[in-house]
């Protein structure tokens, strides 16, 4: 800008960003705060603000003892890691053969992953379940991760991404005599790997962070993952026991903020790359 | 065929054969699980199919629209559709005035600590619904946080979550803190392509902020601004996680969303109006999404 602004509009700019972030960021105290409050500490009116002490680990100790979180995360980590695996794989694989092989059908392949982007879940689910009943897959993970296996937003980032990559390098490759796996693989694989950082972490977000589903298909505490099991005990006896509920959803949350703090470029870029051209 | 042409047509079946076989995955799984699933929720909205049904689908009555009558007739119904377009209403505006204030602040206001308020602003959506809700209900009870910050401030607690007329600006608060950083990623993006000459040359002749801002940063930012309405729009049609966890729709099915009718529905074992209801929804979400598209860009 040519003019210089204006130092009063600045420190009020600033100040009302920083009360913004304040409330953006208060849920996230009281989750911290809460999780290490007995529940009489919790029950206390006008209640403290600080915990007593934060090395009360009680709550914590119950989730893991006495309830099933230590299944719950287990099965979670599974669920992550397996479609993480499956969506970086496939979706790489579709998005090459829609930005980089011309082939009859591409048209309608894209206009597919369009479409299951846009699709309202509600709509799908119930069908779907008769599915897996058909499939004899009720109460199992491998369930849980069909649906997920690939998808379109994977494959949608993926295709702008190969987009960028010049066709002469494939097609140098092509008159060397490589076949199609090998300029896959060896050629392509290597120039993308940002694309494939952004559609892993977009996966593990959303299958990690994946609700209603689970929700559905799971229905014994063995194949619970972490978000259907908080919110069965939140939904259950007991189920103003604050401190404890609060201790599972730092549980739940702790992953994704520690892979956000070191890996924030590639969530936002993958927000920002599914659309804006 | 001339010995070139068949040079040519061979790599080129093989590249098709190849492409093929790298969407396979996919469209195997959008076939089995999105696409069947879209014609079989056609289909049994016309039947009577209920919840015994469930392991002998072929064996269902076609009873023609009417389920389509009765959800449309029902009173539970009616109202959840009112309630979702109040979250509609509200919620999609708000969530979008927010983000873009906040991308307009971060990227003209201000040079320094940009990529922490935007970290800051961003860390709600990434936050599990689950775990907001958690913490929602325990911030918004009777003697929760919320209550104490407004009575050390000498105001009255409100009863969040269990007065009617409450709840549904609460689960509206939650909706919106987990879709502002969307939004403002969004707005950012798009306020990042806008050239800075553009604003210079309008500074040199006089063009004041406001004048700026309705000239020439709106008219600039139609592309980001079409798809966070459309994206917006289709999350608060569709919201359920929100009001199913932090309410379960109540009290008093104030905040009974059209997606969570139909999951009581199914919960309750009537399948057919469950799926009925989902496409009267399915339907709405695309004719609003059509004539949103077609709005904003004919201006």
């Amino acid at each position: 800008m040519i003019n210089k602004p204006n130092p009063v509009l600045t420190a009020i700019l600033y100040g009302l960003l920083t009360l913004g972030a304040v409330i953006a960021l208060l849920p996230f105290a009281w989750v911290l705060f809460g999780a290490f409050k007995s529940q009489a500490e919790i029950l206390a009116a006008p209640g403290a603000w600080l915990p007593q002490s934060f090395t009360n680990l009680s709550n914590f100790v119950i989730l893991f003892a006495e309830r099933m979180f230590g299944r719950y995360m287990i099965n979670s980590l599974i669920v992550s890691a397996a479609t993480v695996v499956t969506n970086v794989l496939f979706a790489t694989m579709a998005g090459y053969a829609l930005a980089k092989l011309e082939f009859p059908g591409h048209k309608l392949v894209f206009g597919c992953v369009l479409a299951a982007m846009m699709v309202p879940y509600i709509a799908l689910f119930v069908p779907q379940f008769f599915i897996i009943v058909q499939m004899g897959l009720v109460n199992t993970l491998v369930a849980v991760m069909l649906p997920i296996a690939v998808m379109p937003i994977g494959v949608f980032i993926m295709r702008q991404f190969a987009d960028s990559v010049p066709d002469e390098l494939l097609e140098a490759a092509r008159l060397d005599g490589a076949g199609e796996l090998t300029i896959f693989f060896r050629i392509f694989l290597p120039l993308v790997g940002p694309a494939i950082a952004t559609v892993a972490i977009i996966t593990f977000l959303n299958s990690w962070n994946y609700f209603l589903w689970p929700l559905i298909v799971a229905q014994n505490q063995e194949t619970y993952t972490l978000p259907v099991g908080l919110a069965v005990a939140s939904q259950g006896a007991r189920s103003t026991d604050y401190g404890l509920l609060l201790a599972g959803a730092i549980v739940v949350l702790l992953p994704v903020l520690i892979l956000f703090l070191f890996l924030q470029k590639y969530f936002v870029q993958g927000i920002a790359g599914t659309g804006i051209k | 065929m001339s010995p070139i042409a068949s040079l040519i047509s061979e790599p080129s079946r093989l590249r098709a054969a190849t492409a093929w076989l790298f969407v396979a995955p996919f469209m195997t799984i959008f076939i089995v699980f999105t696409a069947v699933p879209a014609v079989l929720a056609l289909i049994y909205s016309f039947t009577d199919i209920g919840v015994a049904d469930i392991r002998r689908p072929l064996e269902v009555d076609f009873v023609f629209i009417d389920t389509f009558v009765r959800v449309l007739t029902n009173a539970g119904f009616l109202k959840a559709v009112g309630t979702t377009a109040l979250f509609v209403l509200i919620g999609v505006p708000l969530t979008m005035a927010i983000g873009l204030a906040l991308a307009i602040g971060l990227n003209n206001g201000i040079t320094k600590l940009r990529s922490t308020y935007r970290a800051a602003f961003y860390l709600p959506v990434i936050t599990n619904i689950v775990a907001a809700a958690v913490i929602w209900q325990y911030a918004f009870t009777l003697s929760g946080p919320v209550n104490s910050m407004l009575g050390s401030l000498g105001l009255t607690g409100v009863n969040w979550l269990g007065d009617p007329r409450m709840a549904m600006p609460t689960v509206i608060m939650l909706a919106v803190w987990r879709n502002v950083g969307t939004c403002m990623v969004l707005f950012l993006a798009g306020l990042q392509s806008i050239p800075e000459d553009v604003y210079e040359a309008a500074m040199i002749d006089g063009a004041s902020a406001w004048r700026r801002f309705t000239a020439i940063t709106l008219p600039l930012l139609k592309p980001a601004t079409l798809l966070v309405t459309v994206l917006m729009t289709v999350s608060f049609m569709n919201i359920f996680d929100e009001p199913y966890l932090l309410t379960k729709g109540g009290p008093l099915s104030s905040t009974k969303s059209v997606a969570l009718w139909v999951y009581e529905q199914f919960g309750q074992g009537n399948i057919a109006p469950a799926m009925a209801g989902s496409y009267v929804m399915l339907a709405i979400v695309v004719v609003l999404g059509v004539v949103q598209l077609r709005w904003l860009r004919a201006r």
